[in-house]
């Protein structure tokens, strides 16, 4: 750009201004960037239409009442039977165990980063952690199958079967440990000082002012943390078609093979269905009830944080 | 109303007993449950790290002696010995490709939208809130959304289970991640530039581009790298969408149908005999190779770019 002076300028003309062309172009970057914003809804859409639209295939063919309240879940068998309550009870256990784990740890290691940390540690405690969260989940799903069962098999000596709900539901909870401590620890971060003086100024140890203060100050984010791990822990796939196993058992017995809604879809759709059977819609339905679950979670964690933010200024 | 005398001290509140101990500092004490405390919140940390370390430890050591140059080469095949990632790899790096080519340019034209241009209206809040649902929405339901759109309803263009089909739903997995990163890093951009820009007679999209965007380019590339390295792992929407655990060619065009890495390790994590676990163990060495040259790209743009920008 060495002719850039604006007389005697061969490119002269890029002085005058184009005001139609100008308005041009943030007309079409609006519009083109606008639709790209757009597609988000269209995301939107596509996932509640196809769930929807297969859901009531599947609706036609089994009664609401049989899908809710069948104590067998079935569908690949010759005499098919469809109790979503199987699957839901398998997502339950390993998701309630996974919280077990990961709550109490995510909110301690959170408090420990926001509070207790040296700053040069913390510097590198938390990219540590996070690095946690980067892990692909079928890394997960092979260490929970392939080193906690055997561990906690001939180690600790539980009586486990191969695939269980228990050493997916632990590894589960370490692989939503991260969310839930960093957002807690976001929450916890922003509590102002000024609390956590007044706190110390009327003689609270520190362990006093973190819990009676500074908890309960971050408590909707702590909550909004937690639920979104929740709904994380609901929606994880590989860790539990691994090592929670392919069977479809009624029961919150955590030793025992079980399928969640999640590992269903992937052992159907992992062999070839054809389009409009029976079968390809038990996925959508199934699909349906794991995505309304989340949608529920979700939307409950972003409502609460809403309602109960303290703003301090 | 009875008349108390004056001097008397204010019962205390109730529940709380005077005599019984209340209001004793007993600091000893309370100083004990506070280093018991610290030691819980310090052990709590460690416990997720040791995990970490034990997962990395035990893969490497299942997974290095059966790690070579064969392996990386080499096609899958039902002799574990003779079994390889190389199908596996170029899939996963045809959907890295794919991905990026899709979800880069939308995200980050979505994210300046929404920052630069949309007005604060209720439409913009619906989508703003629309946006962070999606973040939350499992990657398995990607999956079935990328089979009934991409495999099944535009199956012409896709030709159904292919690379394409793949790199497509990854794409729409992490738009609203690239979206979010996007509009943190111009936010980060201080307003004084955009004023400045504005002052010179210059359209919102000039200053945007001209001065915004250069200053906002490293956040919204490590955040996108980083967005793709979690696609990359991603196993479960592309089980879902069709991908291949048997593929014995290297993919040359986009509607080729695909294996990936994450796929081929779960492949052979659920086979009975070890030998193949040996394989999935030096497999997600590979993978996490991958990875880590990825998020190291995002840590090295970012520190030579935050240098140069101040």
């Amino acid at each position: 750009m060495t002719d850039s002076s604006p007389t005697g300028s061969r490119r002269s003309d890029l002085w005058n201004p184009n005001r139609a062309k100008s308005k041009r172009d943030e007309l079409i970057v609006k519009i083109v960037f606008g639709a790209c914003a757009l597609l988000s809804i269209g995301t939107t859409i596509g996932i509640l239409y196809t769930l929807i639209f297969e859901m009531f295939q599947f609706f036609q063919q089994v009664p609401l009442r049989d899908f809710l309240f069948d104590t067998q879940w079935t569908p690949l068998f010759t005499n098919p039977q469809y109790g979503i309550f199987v699957l839901i009870s398998a997502t339950f256990l390993t998701s309630f165990i996974a919280l077990l784990v990961a709550v109490p740890l995510g909110i301690l290691a959170a408090i420990c980063l926001s509070e207790y940390a040296p700053r040069g540690v913390r510097a590198w405690l938390k990219p540590a952690l996070e690095l946690l969260a980067g892990i692909p989940s079928v890394v997960f799903g092979y260490f929970a199958l392939l080193f906690v069962t055997p561990f906690l098999r001939n180690v600790l000596g539980f009586d486990l079967q191969t695939f269980n709900g228990l050493s997916a539901g632990l590894i589960l909870g370490i692989s939503v440990l991260p969310i839930i401590a960093s957002l807690s620890e976001d929450a916890i971060y922003a509590v102002p000082d000024s609390l956590r003086q007044a706190s110390y100024a009327v003689g609270a140890t520190k362990r006093e002012t973190v819990i009676n203060v500074v908890l309960k100050a971050a408590l909707s984010g702590i909550v909004a943390a937690v639920i979104l791990g929740v709904s994380r822990a609901v929606g994880e796939t590989m860790i539990v078609t691994l090592a929670a196993g392919q069977n479809p058992t009624l029961t919150l017995d955590p030793r025992v093979a079980i399928q969640t809604m999640t590992s269903f879809i992937v052992q159907v759709s992992g062999g070839d269905v054809a389009v409009g059977s029976l079968k390809y819609d038990t996925l959508f339905a199934v699909g349906f009830t794991l995505f309304l679950i989340t949608l529920i979670l979700n939307v409950f964690s972003f409502w609460f944080v809403r309602r109960f933010q303290e703003k301090y200024e | 109303m009875t008349t108390s005398d004056p001097n008397a001290l204010p019962s205390p509140p109730r529940g709380i007993d005077i005599a019984k101990g209340d209001f004793q500092p007993n600091l000893k004490r309370r100083y004990q449950y506070d280093n018991i405390f610290k030691t819980l919140t310090w052990t709590a940390t460690f416990i997720g790290l040791i995990v970490l370390a034990i997962l990395l430890v035990d893969t490497l050591v299942d997974g290095l002696p059966r790690l070579s140059w064969d392996f990386i080469t080499s096609f899958p095949s039902r002799r574990p010995e003779q079994a390889g990632v190389a199908s596996a790899l170029a899939g996963t790096l045809w959907l890295l490709l794919i991905t990026a080519v899709f979800a880069f340019p939308i995200g980050v034209g979505a994210g300046i939208y929404l920052q630069e241009f949309a007005p604060d209206n209720l439409f913009t809040r619906a989508l703003e809130i629309n946006i962070s649902n999606l973040a939350a929405v499992p990657a398995i339901i990607y999956g079935l959304l990328g089979l009934a759109v991409f495999v099944q309803l535009m199956n012409t263009v896709t030709q159904g289970r292919s690379l394409l089909s793949g790199g497509l739903t990854l794409a729409l997995l992490i738009l609203p991640v690239i979206i979010v990163a996007t509009r943190e890093s111009l936010k980060a951009v201080p307003d004084s530039l955009r004023l400045a820009g504005m002052a010179l007679g210059s359209t919102r999209w000039q200053t945007v581009w001209s001065h915004v965007l250069p200053q906002a380019i490293p956040g919204i590339m490590t955040g996108t790298i980083i967005a793709l390295s979690r696609a990359i792992g991603e196993a479960s929407p592309l089980i879902v969408i069709g991908a291949q655990t048997f593929v014995a060619f290297l993919p040359t065009n986009p509607f080729s149908s695909f294996a990936a890495l994450p796929i081929q390790i779960y492949n052979w994590t659920s086979r009975p005999q070890v030998a193949f676990h040996a394989n999935a163990a030096a497999g997600i060495i590979v993978l996490l190779v991958v990875l880590l040259m990825m998020n190291g790209t995002a840590i090295y743009i970012r520190n030579r770019f935050q240098r140069r920008s101040l």
